[in-house]
């Protein structure tokens, strides 16, 4: 359904041009769950946003790459062709639900806008239409709920208001660009299961991106994982989080704090900081911080290559050599907390 | 909504206490004696003795003072000196002028500055943003009186288009009032418009890039619906303070173009009466400028919570 080939996303700063994405390659089949994870400035918003292309142009261009959605690329779209696809087609939400409605409109307002854009009904079918849609993102009291502002509102229900709006146009594909980030945790487990309801009741594909690798586990079949603009390693759930053989990724997991881990215990980090995008270090982007790096990685930029079936890995190591060495630092990081 | 204007129309009161308190004191500020200031060197003992009798500045202050308050309450402003008729009837035979002005010019500032910037942020990205930066600066720091003369002399004298001066009433006709306003108004509204439209422009521009206006976007809203709708509104709530200031800095500048273009309005009158030393009416003037400051600022405060849900004031 949405097939994206090498999609280069470059940013134009007063420091230089930014390689945000940096040729990446995914599909996501219809019905499906791609999860998309890695660290803040990884590019995985730029990369939701290149998809409706909601980016600020300028600052933003597209010099490389294809987004082909249902056979056609959204990157050669006139505005108004893509005017068609977005909140109709494709539905998008967003981070920050505080942020995100109008305060100055009501929510009915802003939910009957986003049907009246794509449907052509009465004022009144569009307000019942509304009125549906906010009961059926379990929002109580929909209908008196209509005409209070977003200030009335919880992050959580706000949430719900904003799913309600990308549902709308009863999209094939829906983008949750952090959906749950600004939620407390009780209300991120409501909004994801949300989310998965919906899918089964229309079948809706999504793409979920985070930085949360609970998250992702809890929703996604297939998973990218991202860092400095590119896809470092893909595959399904389990390849990921339990068969990895990426450094990058295991860093990522390994980081998690572990609720049977010992009390006082110092949470491990990944050190440093993510590249400057700019200008990107020579060979492997990761090599600065990656534990496992040799003297191979200050020259050899690893491309994306097939480990097994499905499952993509971007490092030089082989798998024999990621496992010894995995084997030694575990038992460094065991030693440490002894 | 309701509990609110009255409890802003109740805060009004302590305003107007000290406004009627300094525009009591201009009589009694300026320094010597009013009523030897107003009729002059050659005023004889008994004549100054008889307007100060006339003007009640033979009593004690606090008398004078109470007297005053009880007078403005029940709408006594005294009388002219120099024309004997009662200030209020003076000042409201000059108020049709002065608002008609005043009106003309606000409209004219607001029909040209919200599409102007509504424009500009549509074409964020190119040159005639500095353009208008440069262009509403320019206009800001032009001299009122220096572009009218400007203006009468180009389009009133060399190319005849509008008339040099004068006013209308609207009831003689509309097309006539309109026709004899414009210049002047334009003047007026001359240096709030590019005050206006940057203030438009600043509060769009940190608008246009909101997390609420992505959102409209990716609903498939077009683009101008967005920043018509979405952008605008939002920039419109702080722009609404600086209407009420600009309304105020209306009624200052129509004391120049009045008299430039000798439109018989609240400013002229001013001048004239300080001209005149005709202080009951110089007190009413004031007294009355900072009853409709008051009052058009109590109406923004108003239309603040009609614009921005947030603050409904219960």
């Amino acid at each position: 359904m949405l097939e994206v080939k090498n999609l280069k996303t470059q940013i134009d700063t007063s420091e230089g041009i930014v390689q945000a994405v940096d040729g990446v390659s995914f599909t996501v089949r219809a019905g499906e769950t791609l999860g998309i994870v890695g660290e803040s400035g990884s590019g995985k918003s730029v990369l939701a946003n290149s998809i409706m292309q909601l980016n600020p142009n300028p600052p933003t261009f597209y010099p490389e790459g294809e987004i082909l959605f249902e056979g056609s690329n959204l990157l050669k779209l006139s505005e108004k062709q893509l005017r068609k696809i977005r909140g109709n087609e494709i539905g998008m939400i967003f981070q920050d639900p505080m942020s995100s409605l109008n305060p100055v409109f009501k929510v009915g307002a802003q939910l009957v806008e986003a049907i009246l854009t794509h449907q052509k009904m009465s004022r009144k079918n569009a307000k019942a239409r509304a009125i549906e849609l906010l009961k059926d993102v379990g929002i109580p009291d929909a209908e008196s709920r209509m005409d209070d502002y977003p200030h009335h509102f919880s992050g959580g229900m706000r949430q719900r208001v904003l799913i309600a709006i990308a549902l709308a146009g009863n999209p094939k594909l829906l983008i949750a660009d952090e959906p749950t980030t600004a939620l407390d945790v009780t209300i991120q487990a409501q909004i994801l299961e949300l989310m998965k309801g919906i899918q089964e009741k229309y079948g809706t594909a999504i793409i979920l991106i985070s930085h949360d690798l609970g998250v992702i586990s809890q929703m996604a079949e297939k998973v990218l994982v991202m860092y400095s603009g590119r896809i470092v390693e893909k595959g399904s759930v389990n390849d990921i989080f339990y068969r990895t053989s990426m450094p990058y990724t295991w860093s990522l997991l390994r980081s998690l704090p572990r609720l049977d881990g010992v009390a006082h215990e110092r949470l491990i980090s990944i050190e440093g900081q993510p590249p400057n995008l700019v200008s990107p270090p020579k060979g492997c982007n990761f090599h600065p911080r990656c534990p496992f790096a040799t003297e191979k990685c200050l020259e050899i930029d690893p491309e994306l290559m097939p480990r097994k079936e499905g499952h993509w890995v971007a490092c030089i190591l082989t798998e024999q050599e990621f496992e010894a060495e995995k084997e030694r630092l575990e038992s460094a990081d065991r030693e440490g907390v002894l | 909504m309701l509990q609110y204007t009255i409890r802003r129309l109740f805060s009004i009161i302590p305003v107007m206490l000290i406004v009627s308190v300094i525009v009591f004191l201009i009589v009694h500020l300026t320094p010597g004696n009013p009523a030897y200031l107003i009729l002059g060197e050659d005023g004889s003992p008994e004549a100054i003795a008889q307007l100060e009798e006339q003007l009640g500045l033979d009593k004690s202050m606090a008398i004078q003072f109470v007297d005053w308050i009880k007078n403005i309450l029940v709408g006594d402003l005294g009388q002219s000196i120099y024309s004997s008729e009662p200030v209020i009837q003076v000042i409201m035979e000059r108020v049709g002028p002065t608002f008609s002005l005043m009106i003309t010019a606000m409209s004219l500032t607001l029909i040209i500055a919200i599409p102007t910037a509504v424009f500009i942020v549509w074409r964020r990205n190119t040159i005639l943003d500095p353009l208008f930066t440069s262009a509403s600066l320019l206009g800001a720091s032009i001299p009122e009186f220096w572009f009218a003369m400007l203006l009468v002399l180009g389009l009133g004298v060399a190319v005849p288009i509008f008339p040099v001066a004068g006013y209308v009433p609207i009831d003689v006709g509309l097309g006539d009032w309109i026709y004899h306003l414009i210049l002047p108004a334009f003047v007026l509204a001359s240096v709030e418009i590019g005050l206006i439209a940057r203030m438009l422009r600043d509060g769009m521009l940190e608008s246009v890039n909101q997390d609420y206006t992505k959102t409209a976007r990716a609903k498939g809203v077009r683009e101008s619906v967005v920043l018509m709708k979405h952008v605008l509104s939002n920039a419109l709530i702080p722009t609404t303070t600086v209407i009420g200031v600009m309304i105020a800095g209306l009624l200052g500048g129509t004391v120049i173009i009045e008299t430039i273009f000798t439109i018989p309005g609240i400013g002229q009158l001013l001048i004239d009466s300080i001209h005149r030393r005709d202080y009951p009416v110089i007190q009413g003037v004031v007294l009355f400028i900072a009853v409709v400051y008051v009052f058009v600022n109590l109406l923004i405060d108003l239309l603040y919570a009609f614009l921005d849900p947030r603050i409904r004031y219960d």
